[in-house]
This record gives structure tokens, sequence and C-alpha cells, in this order.
């Protein structure tokens, strides 16, 4: 899923400093699964904002609502009677929802309230790891069904570099070296020899170097 | 290993079967060319070739071909690094040209020291190639005469390729291999991290022997004197894939004041003369950080000069 994280209070205020009445709308996709965009999480946020500006002395109103999913044009759609009531709209999806938002209702303004942040999972409640840069060429099936492109600092294929110790990266203790990984399950497996093969330079066009990027399914297209 | 690749000086000195001795130069953090010049001045007739840095640590330096250039001029040879974490391969191929032209024939090829340990941590970093195709490109640049891309390249540039490696990172089992795929890759010469746990090198280099690496390329062993009993605490602690044992710690502490430089040469100095002895090495690399006007004593005491001329 994509994973985000929310701004800080104070960023969000600055947003909307000048402004009486917001709408916030939050997304039911990815963000809702990662605790950071769901109906819960735009309460919290209507609530946080409108005791700050109580505080302030200079109230906002603020009402909520929460979308199917905001990529989407079909859920988009729904808001087409009400968008128009508010000053502003705070999004609370992933980067694209505030887009799509502004794509379709170009008359609105849209606030990001969410950093997103990248692909990934839970690895135990309330963490969220990155497994995936989005490349467009998947090459983890070459390591052990591990990703070096968004998982080692370098993007290093021919990995581990020498600042591997142990298992850790050198950037920070934090972080695991994916190639210290790579390497022990590839012995594990007893195919360690796959690592020994050198692994050409990447054509990055299918990634976001190629240029922004479209996916067209023809069987699709109407 | 006797058809010259490059011709570098570095390069006929290991071929007729000296020893070599190669020293390092981080650039200025500046224009300061007269304190560059005044660097590569102490390691003159001391060094085969001298390393030139390419933004250490990720912190910002005078360019690594700007520098190996006043190397040149200088009458030194320059052994230009060139790390991958801001170039991409555009940059990287037009860069190894342009050192060339210039006169430049030694290449160190490395990954590079992530921008986060350095002074420009928000940098967005490249790494659209890694050091191993970075070898692997110089290798098809000079031997194919074609660019990553297979077109004709208009005079190809010749160089000596050297790459590094980490005997002590970890996974252990992994860095000889990880040399091996180097050399396969085309690397001539290797320069090690610096060495301090010489029990887990002897072993490194057996592996290396017994795989026949050491007849495939050239191996230097890399030194750097310890300075202070803080600077071991500091590479042993702070310094990732750097392995320095309690007894080396230990051992410069009890120098006692004021002696603590000279226990740490000594100890360079007997590390250096195990190296010639050693099966597979064929130079040591001196790399001694911000040390430079102690080379030509370090030099002398280690029976390294005067220098082979060829």
């Amino acid at each position: 899923m994509i994973v985000a994280d929310r701004k800080s209070l104070n960023e969000i205020l600055d947003m909307i400093k000048d402004l009486k009445n917001i709408l916030i709308i939050g997304c039911k996709g990815c963000v809702t699964v990662c605790n950071v965009g769901g109906s819960k999480e735009v309460g919290i946020l209507a609530s946080i904002l409108k005791i700050a500006r109580k505080k302030e002395g200079h109230p906002l109103e603020v009402d909520e609502k929460i979308l199917e999913r905001q990529c989407d044009p079909e859920y988009i759609e729904q808001i087409k009677d009400q968008v128009e009531d508010y000053e502003a709209v705070i999004s609370m999806a992933c980067g694209v929802g505030p887009q799509f938002l502004s794509e379709r209702y170009p008359g609105c303004r849209f606030f990001p309230a969410l950093n997103t942040t990248f692909f990934g999972g839970a690895v135990q409640h309330g963490i969220w790891e990155e497994r995936c840069a989005g490349c467009g060429t998947c090459v983890i099936h070459y390591f052990e069904g591990m990703c070096p492109i968004a998982r080692c600092s370098k993007s290093l294929l021919n990995g581990p570099c020498g600042g591997s110790a142990g298992g850790k990266c050198e950037i920070s203790k934090d972080v695991d070296c994916i190639w210290d990984m790579i390497v022990r399950k590839k012995m594990e497996q007893g195919r360690l020899d796959d690592l020994l093969e050198f692994m050409p330079a990447k054509d990055w066009t299918t990634s976001r170097d190629g240029g922004p990027r479209k996916s067209v399914r023809e069987e699709l297209v109407q | 290993m006797s058809d010259l690749k490059s011709g570098s000086n570095l390069e006929k000195v290991l071929n007729a079967g000296h020893f070599a001795f190669t020293g390092e130069c981080g650039p200025p953090q500046g224009a300061n060319v007269e304190r560059l010049k005044e660097k590569i001045h102490h390691l003159k007739g001391c060094v085969d070739a001298v390393n030139i840095t390419d933004n250490q640590t990720a912190v910002v330096r005078m360019s690594s071909w700007a520098a190996s250039l006043v190397v040149l001029q200088e009458g030194l040879e320059p052994n230009f690094q060139m790390v991958c974490r801001d170039r991409n391969r555009l940059a990287i191929q037009s860069d190894i040209l342009g050192i060339y032209a210039h006169g430049i024939r030694n290449i160190l090829c490395l990954s590079g020291d992530h921008q986060r340990f350095g002074n420009h941590p928000g940098a967005k970093n490249v790494f659209d190639i890694d050091s191993m195709q970075l070898i692997h490109a110089v290798k098809t640049m000079r031997d194919e005469g074609t660019f990553l891309n297979g077109q004709d390249i208009d005079v190809p540039p010749e160089l000596f390729i050297g790459a590094a490696s980490n005997p002590f990172a970890e996974p252990f089992e992994f860095r000889v291999h990880r040399l091996a795929k180097k050399i396969a890759a085309g690397a001539d010469f290797i320069q090690t991290q610096c060495i301090y746990n010489m029990d887990r090198f002897r072993e490194f280099m057996k592996k290396v022997v017994d795989m026949g690496l050491h007849e495939k390329c050239y191996i230097l062993a890399g030194v750097t004197p310890m300075k202070s009993v803080g600077m071991a605490r500091y590479m042993a602690k702070q310094v990732p894939g750097m392995d320095v044992p309690d007894s080396i710690i230990k051992r410069l502490q009890g120098a006692g004041k004021g002696k603590v430089a000279g226990a740490g040469i000594k100890f360079a100095i007997e590390q250096i003369e195990e190296f010639k002895e050693m099966e597979g090495i064929a130079g040591v690399h001196l790399m001694a950080i911000e040390w430079e006007h102690r080379v030509p004593e370090i030099a002398e005491l280690a029976g390294m000069l005067p220098r082979p001329k060829v």
C-alpha cells in the first residue's frame, strides 16, 4: 500500500490560516489501512483544528467527509454538490487525492494534510516499512524476494557495499542492510553463486527517470 | 598481467614486479590550491601514485578531477577516485573522457559514502550505476571502445582500473566473492580498506590466494597510521565497516603521553613489513589522513624509498 504520515498541526494551520470554513476529506484506501487518513483520523484532525483556532480567537468551521477512494473519478464525483460550499478542502489521502480533486474541481482549493512517503506495509502494529520503489521493472526474483532498489540506501544491484556492519546499513543502526539479508538467504538456500553474476546497469526508463508515467490497458479503454 | 593497459606509473611499477606504494590526499574544502600543492609536495617522490578522493564522507571539496590535474601539474601521478553517488552514467562517462584527455591514467571506482554522513545531508543522491557497474563501464570504454549504450568512442580512454575491497565489512564470508566479482568486472588493481585486524586480514588473504585472485589483479593493502587514541576509538565506533581490535587501542594507550603518534606509526610500519612478505599482496596503499607531512618519514622507515623508476 501507499504509506503516508500526517503533516504537523502547525503546517496545516498555516495552510488554512486565513480561512473560515473547510471540508476535510478522508480516503478509505491505503491511508485508512495505515491509520493516517481514514474516518477516525479525519475526525481527530477536524477536532484539533477547531480547538486550535478557537484558542487563537479565530474560529473555524470544519465538516468531514470520507470517500471510498480519492484516486478514482467515480468516487470524487460524489462531492460535486458539496465542494463549492467551502473555502478550501483538506485531503487526507496520499498525494494522488488532492491532485485528482483539483483536476475535477478546478475552481476549488485543495490542500494536502499528509506527506506521502513510500510503498510498503506494516511490519508490526504502528510500524510501516518501505518495500517497493515503483521502478517499473521488478527484479526481486533475482534477490530472493528482496528489493535492493527500494531497500538498499544506494540501490546497489551488486552489493553489499563496504559499509555493511552487523546486518545494518552504514546510514543508521535503525536501517537493516538488505544486502546482508540477501547474501544470508542465498547462502542458506545454497544459491550464493547467483550473486557472483554481474548485474548490468539498470534501464531506468520505466522508473520516474523516464518522465511521468502512464499505464494503458487497451482492453479496458472505452 | 604483462601487457600494459594504461601505461600509468602505478601500472608499470606493479607490472615490473615492484612492491607498490600509493598515497592519498583529500582535496581542500575550498579553492585553496596552495594548500593542496603543499600536501602533494610531502608525497612527491615517496609514492608511485596518489589517490585523490572524491567528496569523501560526502563532504564537498574541490572536485577530484580538478585536484587530480593539480597533482599531475605538480609532477606526481594521480589515482583519480570516482564515486557513483554524485553522477549519472552521462556525467561518469564524460568525466572519464575528460580526465583521460588531460593525462590522468588511473581511476578508482567507488560507490561513495552515503550523503547522510556528510555536510549536505539534504542532497538527492544519484546511484544510477553502482561501483561494480562503474568498473565494468570503464573496462568496456577502454577495451571495447564503446560507451554503455554500445556506441563507438572516438579515442577510448586507456585507464588502469582500480576498485576498493573491504575485507572487514559484513557478511564476511561474501567479501572475497565480491572481490572476485570486481576483478571479473574489470578491476586491474584493488586497494583495501584500512587494515587493523591483521588476523582477519590474513584469513581473508588466504581465501584470496586459494581462489587465485591475486594472479588476476594487483592487491594493495590499506594502511592508515593512528594519530591518537581518540582517532582509534572514533574509527572503531563511528566508521562503518571498520574493524579496530581493542588490542590496538590498548597498545596506543600504553605508549604514554606524547608518544601515541609514534606508536601508531610503528604499528603501521610493522604492518607494511608483514605485507611485503604476505602472499598475494602487491603493494601498500597508505592513507595518512591529514598527515601527509609524515608520509616521507613513514616511507623511509618502512624501507619504501627510493621509489622505483620504470
